[in-house]
């Protein structure tokens, strides 16, 4: 394999050129992902200050279910691993376990949302929605942002997965993959963040 | 091989191995979390220190494990763009969280 890619490269001074066009790509994403981060500092700056302010309504102590969120935490924390497993599977050109990789994964990433949105129906059917308190509407921005990231991040897997079973394993499919694997390890940092603070500071 | 991917994130040297050491140690991490709060087998004080100490911990092994962030050369530039960006991170919720509230007792 090593001689393989080598005798490539050597032949082909475009392949190269490539390479560092990637490298360029993966860069670039990762500002994006860092300026997606001084969003979601904005979100825990909003919900540290407004987050406290119950306005006579139901704490976090009375709203949060600690096994249920630890559940929806292993969810993603599994689907990261995946991911991981699948891009190694990708290293060593193994079609069809990067796509079983991605369809676990997908299904994870689902059951994460699955259980998010469960909660959030159950606090609005229960009368506790954003409107309700200072609380509520930073705990609703925050978690809901994340949450929307996760969405737009199994439609790319989606994307991904149909691009890997038409077009194979090309360079540009491994350019992609491996900035959906950023964003999606991405999305697990954060969320370690959004569980620390608003879900078991606020039970403390 | 190693040439051209140890520059890219994600991908660069992986393993299997790599990835269930860090699920491994994220998942303790996650355990120690939810054990501080659920268990209260500490006081509330040592709870929030805990808990951050087990966070920041959780986001090393992430960036570590998974993103596969390093000191080498070819991550230089990821690295500095992640620590301008932690530094802004901390400006804007510190100084927010400072500020507001500090509000009353300076509008005096």
């Amino acid at each position: 394999m090593n001689t393989e890619v080598t005798n490539i490269n050597a032949n082909n001074t475009v392949e190269l050129e490539h390479g560092h066009g990637a490298e360029l790509k993966t860069f670039g994403f990762w500002i994006y992902l860092m300026s997606d981060l001084v969003l979601f500092s904005a979100l825990f700056a909003t919900f540290a200050v407004i987050g406290y302010n119950y306005a006579g309504g139901p704490g976090p102590k009375q709203l949060f279910d600690l096994p249920y969120l630890f559940t929806e935490t292993m969810f993603l924390l599994f689907s990261s691993v995946t991911f991981g497993l699948t891009m190694v599977a990708m290293n060593g050109n193994a079609k069809k376990r990067v796509i079983t990789g991605l369809v676990i994964t997908f299904l994870l990433g689902l059951g994460f949302i699955f259980m998010e949105l469960h909660e959030f129906y159950g606090l609005i059917a229960a009368g506790h929605g954003p409107s309700r308190s200072g609380f509520l509407s930073a705990f609703f921005t925050l978690v809901g942002t994340h949450g929307t990231h996760v969405f737009f991040g199994l439609i790319w897997i989606i994307v991904m997965i149909s691009q890997v079973v038409k077009k194979g394993l090309t360079d540009g499919v491994r350019s992609r993959m491996m900035r959906l694997s950023m964003f999606w390890h991405f999305l697990d940092l954060v969320w370690i963040g959004v569980f620390t603070v608003v879900y078991l500071l606020g039970v403390l | 091989m190693n040439q051209t991917h140890n520059q890219n994130m994600g991908a660069g040297h992986i393993t299997n191995k790599g990835y269930i050491t860090g699920f491994v140690l994220a998942l303790l991490l996650t355990i120690i979390s939810f054990g501080l709060v659920m268990t209260h087998i500490v006081s509330r004080q040592f709870a929030v220190i805990g808990l951050f100490v087990a966070a920041v911990a959780q986001m090393l092994v992430h960036l570590h494990y998974f993103l596969h962030l390093d000191r080498s050369s070819a991550q230089k530039w990821n690295v500095l763009a992640l620590a301008f960006t932690a530094l802004l991170l901390f400006i804007f919720v510190a100084g927010t969280v400072w500020v507001l509230y500090t509000l009353n007792s300076r509008m005096m």
